[in-house]
């Protein structure tokens, strides 16, 4: 059988972003993937040479728009570590409840997406109407939808009113109701399953192997989690990875599902615990040192390696996303699947390319 | 497996108003606590330049000898330092958002 190559990508309608792929196929069987990647480089790393210490943290919300929240709160957990800064306890539970509000809105994204991706439309519809829910809770807690610009060095910029934390919760409940009956079509439909399960099987050494990260290793059955560093006030929750042992895509997707009522759970901790006092302290002078922050994206992993000489700008600024950490495992899953699995297999590593790319 | 897991919702839904509104004939209801627009108001303003020295886009713009406050739309990112370290808060957010910017021009007060 002889080998053709067919382009995936850029553009193309499952991918919200441009990644592309060199499919060689026997048929239509993939043989091999090789990705490309380079379409939406941005360069954001070099501009911490030219920008204020404390003006990055803009900058490093718009590293990705989905994952905003936790890429500003990693910065700044970097510097506060290189300045020895101690952040205000009330401003620890605010970040911990803004991070889980965006994982929230990320997962029932990418529940969409993928509903979208095996052509479901209603469903996709249905997990963007639950979405909007979350995308108005965090509008009126922070100001912005998706880029919140509520967090910087030494703690948060705004307050939560006690009438927005009772709304808050309300919303959390409803939301999480609304969840379960979209979870439920995805976890026990048949048309979901036939599509999903079974497919782009990952086991929980190769996946190990190749470093994956987030849902993407938990659903091979490796409970790693980087909440369980107890950054923010993750140490003072109570939480289990969740994790799955099939590694397939339905595996995938259903720790997706299970981490959005684990998110709700969170934030509902949360906001029960919200200590009263100060939501920053006042930084003074400028950081010098070297630090690595791990914070866990809805996504997975990302570790952020920050240098400084003492100057108000930054020496040198180093992001590993989650998606990067990912991308070999989404290789090694598009060999041998059928061509007409590809779009859902690359959706189900959730890849974000602007992160990648920077 | 089910063959009818959807049917719950899409009952509920055929029997409840749409979710989404007839923008642009509805318009859309701005959230209180949203940060919309930038609004200055000259009467309290010293022209102290704190606003333009602290905007982390470089998008405010004072002229202290001429009483001359101006900003750049495209380029504001409606993030509330400005807001934040105005000693006379002549600066505040407001939740609705402004029309579109058309030209590139400065808006100057």
């Amino acid at each position: 059988m002889p080998r053709t190559i067919i382009p995936f990508g850029p553009q193309h309608p499952v991918l919200p972003e441009p990644v592309h792929l060199d499919l060689v196929v026997e048929d239509e069987k993939v043989v091999e993937a090789r990705p490309s990647i380079g379409f939406v480089h941005r360069g954001l790393e070099k501009l911490v040479e030219k920008k204020d210490f404390n003006e990055f943290v803009y900058i490093a919300e718009r590293i990705c728009g989905i994952c905003s929240f936790i890429h500003g709160q990693t910065y700044c957990q970097a510097i506060e570590a290189i300045m020895n800064v101690t952040v205000p306890r009330r401003a620890l539970y605010l970040r911990t409840v803004w991070g889980e509000l965006s994982r929230l809105h990320s997962h029932l994204l990418w529940l969409g997406l993928m509903a979208d991706a095996i052509g479901f439309e209603s469903l996709f519809m249905h997990s963007w109407r639950v979405r909007e829910r979350v995308l108005n809770v965090i509008e009126s807690t922070t100001g912005g939808r998706v880029i919140f610009g509520t967090c910087k060095v030494g703690g948060v910029r705004r307050d939560v009113t006690p009438e927005a934390l009772a709304h808050m919760m309300s919303e959390v409940d409803r939301i999480e109701h609304e969840a379960r009956e979209i979870t439920e079509v995805f976890l026990n439909d048949r048309t979901v399953k036939q599509r999903l399960c079974g497919v782009g099987v990952l086991s929980r050494d190769t996946a190990y192997e190749l470093g994956c990260v987030g849902p993407t290793l938990r659903a091979s059955g490796v409970a790693q989690d980087m909440r369980q560093l107890g950054y923010a006030a993750f140490g003072e929750l109570e939480f289990k990875p969740v994790t799955r042992t099939e590694g397939d895509a339905h595996a995938r997707c259903a720790v997706r599902c299970e981490e959005i009522f684990q998110s709700a759970d969170l934030i509902r901790q949360a906001l029960a615990k919200l200590p009263e006092g100060d939501i920053a302290v006042n930084v003074a002078g400028n950081p010098n040192g070297e630090y690595m922050a791990r914070t866990e994206q809805p996504r997975g992993e990302v570790v952020y390696c920050v240098k400084a000489t003492g100057a108000k700008n930054l020496q040198r600024f180093r992001v590993r996303t989650p998606t990067f950490a990912n991308l070999p495992a989404l290789v090694k899953l598009l060999q041998g699947c059928e061509l007409a699995d590809v779009p859902v297999l690359v959706l189900t590593i959730d890849p974000c390319i602007s992160c990648t790319e920077r | 497996m089910s063959y009818f897991a959807m049917s719950k919702l899409v009952l509920k839904s055929a029997v409840t108003k749409p979710v989404t509104t007839r923008y642009p004939f509805e318009p859309r209801r701005a959230l209180a606590g949203s940060r919309g627009t930038l609004v200055f108001t000259r009467d309290h303003c010293v022209f102290c330049t704190v606003c333009a020295k602290r905007c982390p886009t470089g998008a405010l713009a004072v002229n202290r000898t001429q009483k001359k406050w101006s900003i750049d739309r495209l380029l504001c990112i409606t993030c509330g330092v400005c807001v934040e370290v105005c000693p006379k808060k002549s600066l505040v957010l407001v939740p609705a958002h402004a029309t579109p910017t058309v030209t590139k021009d400065r808006q100057a007060f």
